[in-house]
């Protein structure tokens, strides 16, 4: 296939060791680790500026109380008084993935050799954060209700002939949640940057090709990019909550018990 | 047929889905905003489960996604 070889959609989800090759040793530096770190940075940053406890908070402080206090309500919320127990990890999974998937979409790309990473297109990298999830329902869920835990598989009112399939479809689900959770992040990242990039290469072709019908393509293509890039920053933000929410409900689940 | 018009056929084929999980979350903002038409004052408590149920149906589409994906680009033949 001859386009296939001129676009690579692929190519900017590779990670490459900034020192040579990522074979040899399993610490090599590599850009992923260079833009977490920044994203770290522009985190670190962000807290920093409005954590100075004013009596009077600025706008600054009150953007910062805006995220925390989102988060804790949706804690609190969703897990009951217990919550606030929960907060912080939730909002480091928030506040993470936000930041991550906002920074992806930086246009440095035109200083070169500057193009931004998306670390959460990285299954490694969303994977993670939902086993970490998910370990901390285990934990907590044995932890304060030992082996009555496993009554989350029944629900309550599940007729007595049903038990064995009912338990069965539910420990599935149960099981599938930390693939789903990260699959969803991820996934839904990794298609937003295709489309940009596919469609950006159509806009680069079609002006190159210099005939009426390569700008007229360009210029369609260059409108759909508009679009993209105004649904992806909506979807940055749904899927930071949806990733927050859902991690807070699991939570609630091994506290309460259903 | 060779190998890779049947890999294109197959990715396109598995595009359906993602348009199949468009419908699912428009009947899930259309569900929410008929019942929240109908009570808006307790639409606000409910927009939690209104995202829950966005996630599931949006989860499909994006499995149809990844699925095209490992199609055109997951092995090579």
């Amino acid at each position: 296939m001859a386009a296939k070889s001129v676009i690579d959609p692929m190519h900017q989800f590779q990670i490459d060791g900034l020192s040579g090759a990522l074979t040899g040793s399993p610490f090599t530096f590599t850009n992923s680790a260079l833009w977490m770190l920044f994203v770290l940075a522009c985190l670190t940053l962000f807290m920093w500026g409005g954590m100075k406890r004013e009596l009077v908070p600025g706008r600054w402080q009150v953007a910062v109380e805006g995220f925390v206090e989102f988060i804790s309500g949706m804690t609190l919320t969703s897990i009951g008084p217990e919550g606030r127990k929960y907060t912080p990890w939730i909002f480091t999974l928030f506040i993470f993935i936000i930041f991550s998937n906002y920074l992806s979409l930086l246009p440095t790309g035109v200083i070169p050799g500057g193009h931004p990473f998306a670390v959460t297109a990285q299954f490694t990298v969303t994977g993670l954060m939902a086993v970490i999830s998910f370990s901390i329902v285990l934990v907590v869920g044995f932890w304060k209700h030992k082996l009555h835990f496993f009554s989350l598989f029944v629900p309550h009112g599940t007729p007595k002939p049903m038990v064995p399939l009912i338990a069965l479809i539910e420990f599935i689900s149960f099981m599938v949640r930390p693939f789903s959770l990260a699959l969803r992040l991820f996934v839904a990242m990794i298609a937003g940057h295709i489309l940009f990039e596919v469609f950006g290469n159509f806009v680069v072709e079609g002006i190159n090709s210099g005939t009426a019908m390569g700008y007229a393509i360009a210029l369609i293509s260059f409108v759909f990019v508009l679009g993209v890039n105004a649904i992806e920053l909506l979807v940055c933000a749904i899927q930071a909550y949806v990733f927050a929410l859902l991690s807070s409900l699991y939570i609630n689940d091994a506290v309460n018990l259903h | 047929m060779d190998l890779a018009s049947a890999k294109v056929i197959g990715a396109g084929l598995a595009a359906i889905g993602t348009g199949i999980a468009s419908v699912g979350v428009g009947f899930v903002f259309g569900s929410f905003l008929q019942g929240a038409l109908r009570n808006p004052g307790a639409a606000d408590g409910q927009q939690g489960r209104l995202f829950i149920g966005f996630a599931a149906a949006e989860l499909l589409g994006l499995i149809a996604f990844a699925v095209a994906m490992i199609i055109l680009y997951g092995f090579n033949g």
